[in-house]
C-alpha cells in the first residue's frame, strides 16, 4: 500500500531526534499559549516565524504545527478548570466542562477532553494521509480559472464563517486584497502603492500586520476589560471516567471526530467552527438535552474531539492545493516561503519527506500532548496566577524582537506599530481581522490567476462559468452567499413588518 | 418621512472606513495604466477591487441608516492604553540601534507596563530585569540573532 509506504517515510522523518525535540517544543509552547488567555497561536506563530529561519524546513513546520494543535489541548484545560477559554475554539467547552468541574468532576472532564482529542488527532492524521494523494492529483488538473474560482470560494466561506455581518467580512477580504497589491507588480514590474519606500517594494509583510493586530492591539483590548480571574482551584483527583461516562462519551467522540475532520477540510473552516457545530449536534441528538449546560459529558467530548480533528485537517487544502483555509494556515504559507517552499501540489512530489514527516509528526505530537496535559494539569493551572500586568510586557518584548528579526531592521517594527492602531480601530468597529489577513495572503495569487485566465480567454469573463470545474466552485460560493443572506433577509422583513 | 438618523453608528463607521480606503486606492491606482481586460495593466485589478470595496462600503453605510437597522453606538476608546502600547513599540524601534537592546527593552517594558491600570514602578522594573536576562539568554546567546546588545557609541 502506498499509504503505508508514505507513512513509513513520514515516521522515519518525524522520529529523528531533532524533529522529536521540535515537535515536543511546539506542543509544549502550544499548550502554554492555549492555557494563557490573551495570547493565541496566531501571534505566537507570527512571533516565531522569523526565528525558524535557522531551522531545517521540516523541523520548522513540525514545530509550528505543534503550536497550532497543541493550543487546542491547552485551551480546554483552562476552559474546564477555571471557566476561561484560553483559545476561541474552547469557548463551548466552558459550558459543560466548567459545570463538571464544579461538581468535582474536573479530572473526568480533563481526561475526556484529552482522550477525545487524541482519538480525533489519530483519525485526522489518517484522513490527511489518505486524502493527500487524490487531492494532489486533482490539483494538477487546475488551471488559472479553476484556481481563481477556488480561492474566491475560500475567501467567501471564510467571511461567511467569520463573526459579524457577512458583508463586512467580505469588505475586509477586499481590503486585505487591496493591501496585498502594495509592492512590485509581477507582470509589469511597476511599483504600486509603495510611495518610493524601498522596504515596501516587496509588499507589506504579513508578520508585522498579524503581530500588530493579533499581538499589540489585542493587548490594548485585554487591558480595557479588567475583570479579575476568579480562580476556583480545586484538587483534581479522579481522572478516570466511569463506565457510564464511557458509554455516553464514545458516540460523542466519534461524531465530533467525523464532523471536525470534514469541516476542517472546508476552506474557511477549522477548529472554531468544528467545536461549535459539534456542540449543536450533540445537543440536538441527545435524549437529555436539558442536561446540557449542567455538566453533560457529551458537551465536552464532542467539541474537544471536533476542534482537534478540524485543526489538523485544515492542513489539507494548504498542503494539497496551496490554498490556506484559515489565518493560521496563511501564516504557515509564510513559514514555507521563508524556506523557499511553494505550498501546493508540488510539495508532495518534490518534498515527500517534509510532507509525510509533517503528517506523521502530528500523530507523535498528539501522543506527547496526552502525556503533557493529563499529569501536568496542576502546573498549567498555576500559570494562570501570573498577573496580566507582568504577562503582557513579555508578549510585547517577544513580538517586538520577532518583528525586528524578519529583516534585522526596525522598519517592520514601525509597521507593526501602525497596524496596532489599525487593529484597535477594527476591534472598536467589531470588524473581523481574519478575512483581512486571508485576503492579504491570497490577493497576489488571485490577481495573477485572474489576469492569466483573462489573457487565455482574450478578455472574455464568461470562461469562469463555461468551464465545469470553476463553474461548480463558483456555484458553491453563490450558494454559500444565498444561505447566509436568507435568514437575515427573512428577519429583516419580519422586523419591518412588526414596526 | 423622518430625517434619516444613523441608527447603527458602528456599522456606519465601518462602511465609511471601507469607502475611505476604496477612494484612496482608486485615486492612487489612476497613476498606473489600466490596460484592457485581455491584457491587464498594473492599474486594472486595483481599480476593480476599489470599486467593489466602495460598493460594499456604501451598502454597509446604507444598512446602518435603514429603519430596520439595529441600534448600536460606537464603543468608547481607551486612547491612553493605545498610546502607551503603540508608543512603547515605536520607542523600541527608534532606540534599538542608538542605545542597544538592553536599554531599548527597558524602555519598551516600562513604557508598555504603564498601559496597565495596576502599574507600579517596582514590579515593572523587576519584570524588566527578568525579561531582559531571558532575552539575552534566548535570543542573543541561544539563537544567535543579529541584535545590537550595547549602545552604538561603544562599538
Amino acid at each position: 500500500m502506498d499509504l503505508f509506504h508514505n507513512l513509513a517515510i513520514g515516521f522515519s522523518t518525524a522520529a529523528q531526534p531533532a524533529n522529536l525535540l521540535y515537535a515536543f517544543f511546539g506542543c509544549l509552547l502550544g499548550t502554554l499559549i492555549g492555557v494563557l488567555p490573551g495570547l493565541g497561536p496566531l501571534a505566537t506563530i507570527a512571533m516565531l516565524l522569523p526565528i525558524t529561519y535557522a531551522l531545517q524546513p521540516d523541523s520548522a513546520l513540525i514545530m509550528l504545527a505543534g503550536i497550532y494543535y497543541g493550543a487546542q489541548y491547552g485551551g480546554s484545560t483552562t476552559a474546564i478548570v477555571v471557566n476561561l477559554p484560553g483559545e476561541s475554539s474552547s469557548v463551548v467547552t466552558t459550558i459543560d466542562g466548567y459545570q463538571m468541574a464544579k461538581q468535582g468532576r474536573a479530572g473526568v472532564a480533563l481526561s475526556t477532553a484529552a482522550i477525545g482529542s487524541f482519538f480525533a488527532g489519530c483519525v485526522a492524521t489518517l484522513a490527511l494521509a489518505a486524502l493527500a494523494g487524490p487531492l494532489t492529483a486533482a490539483a494538477l488538473l487546475f488551471g488559472p480559472k479553476e484556481f481563481f474560482a477556488l480561492m474566491l470560494l475560500g475567501l467567501i466561506l471564510a467571511s461567511v464563517l467569520s463573526s459579524g455581518p457577512f458583508i463586512e467580512g467580505i469588505g475586509m477580504v477586499v481590503l486585505g486584497m487591496l493591501l496585498s497589491l502594495v509592492g512590485t507588480d509581477l507582470s509589469t514590474g511597476t511599483q504600486r502603492f509603495a510611495f518610493g519606500i524601498p522596504q515596501l517594494f516587496d509588499g507589506l509583510d504579513f508578520v508585522p500586520l498579524a503581530m500588530g493586530i493579533f499581538g499589540f492591539a489585542e493587548i490594548v483590548k485585554n487591558l480595557e476589560q479588567d475583570d479579575k480571574l476568579s480562580l476556583v482551584t480545586q484538587k483534581i483527583t479522579n481522572l478516570f471516567p466511569t463506565r457510564e461516562d464511557f458509554r455516553r462519551m464514545i458516540p460523542a467522540v466519534l461524531r465530533g471526530t467525523a464532523l471536525g475532520t470534514l469541516l476542517g477540510v472546508l476552506p474557511g473552516g477549522g477548529a472554531v467552527l468544528s467545536s461549535f457545530a459539534s456542540y449543536t449536534l450533540e445537543k440536538k441528538l441527545s435524549k437529555h438535552p436539558e442536561q446540557f449546560g449542567k455538566g453533560a459529558i457529551e458537551g465536552v467530548a464532542g467539541p474537544e474531539s471536533a476542534n482537534n480533528a478540524g485543526a489538523q485537517t485544515s492542513f489539507i487544502p494548504l498542503l494539497t492545493l496551496g490554498v490556506p483555509s484559515n489565518v493560521v494556515m496563511a501564516l504557515m504559507v509564510g513559514a514555507m516561503n521563508i524556506h523557499n517552499i511553494q505550498p501546493g501540489p508540488e510539495v508532495v512530489t518534490k518534498n515527500p519527506t517534509l510532507f509525510w514527516g509533517l503528517i506523521a509528526s502530528m500523530w507523535v505530537g498528539n501522543l506527547m500532548l496526552l502525556v503533557l496535559n493529563l499529569p501536568l494539569v496542576g502546573l498549567w493551572v498555576k500559570l494562570l496566577t501570573i498577573p496580566y500586568r507582568y504577562l503582557f510586557p513579555a508578549i510585547m518584548v517577544f513580538c517586538s524582537i520577532g518583528v525586528y528579526s524578519i529583516n534585522s531592521g526596525t522598519f517592520e517594527v514601525h509597521e507593526a506599530a501602525v497596524f496596532c492602531v489599525f487593529g484597535y480601530v477594527l476591534i472598536k468597529l467589531q470588524l473581523p481581522a481574519a478575512p483581512l489577513l486571508l485576503g492579504l495572503v491570497l490577493g497576489p495569487a488571485i490577481e495573477e490567476n485572474f489576469r492569466r485566465a483573462m489573457v487565455l480567454s482574450r478578455g472574455d469573463v464568461s470562461v469562469f462559468v463555461t468551464s465545469p470545474l470553476s463553474a461548480t466552485l463558483l456555484a458553491a460560493a453563490a450558494i454559500a452567499i444565498v444561505m447566509i443572506m436568507l435568514p437575515t433577509i427573512r428577519s429583516r422583513r419580519e422586523e419591518a413588518l412588526q414596526e | 418621512m423622518a430625517r434619516p438618523t444613523i441608527r447603527n453608528q458602528r456599522a456606519f463607521a465601518s462602511g465609511a472606513l471601507f469607502l475611505a480606503f476604496a477612494i484612496f486606492f482608486f485615486v492612487m491606482a489612476l497613476n498606473y495604466p489600466a490596460g484592457t481586460a485581455a491584457r491587464m495593466g498594473p492599474g486594472y485589478f486595483p481599480r476593480l477591487l476599489a470599486i467593489v470595496l466602495a460598493a460594499i462600503g456604501l451598502a454597509v453605510m446604507l444598512g446602518a441608516v435603514l429603519r430596520t437597522a439595529e441600534r448600536q453606538r460606537l464603543r468608547s476608546w481607551d486612547v491612553k492604553g493605545l498610546a502607551w502600547v503603540t508608543g512603547s513599540v515605536i520607542l523600541f524601534a527608534l532606540l534599538l540601534f542608538p542605545i542597544g537592546l538592553i536599554g531599548a527593552l527597558l524602555v519598551l517594558i516600562v513604557v508598555s507596563s504603564r498601559a496597565s491600570p495596576e502599574f507600579a514602578w517596582k514590579g515593572a522594573l523587576a519584570n524588566a530585569a527578568i525579561l531582559i536576562a531571558l532575552c539575552l539568554l534566548v535570543f542573543v546567546y541561544g539563537l544567535g540573532l543579529q541584535l545590537p546588545v550595547w549602545p552604538a557609541l561603544l562599538n
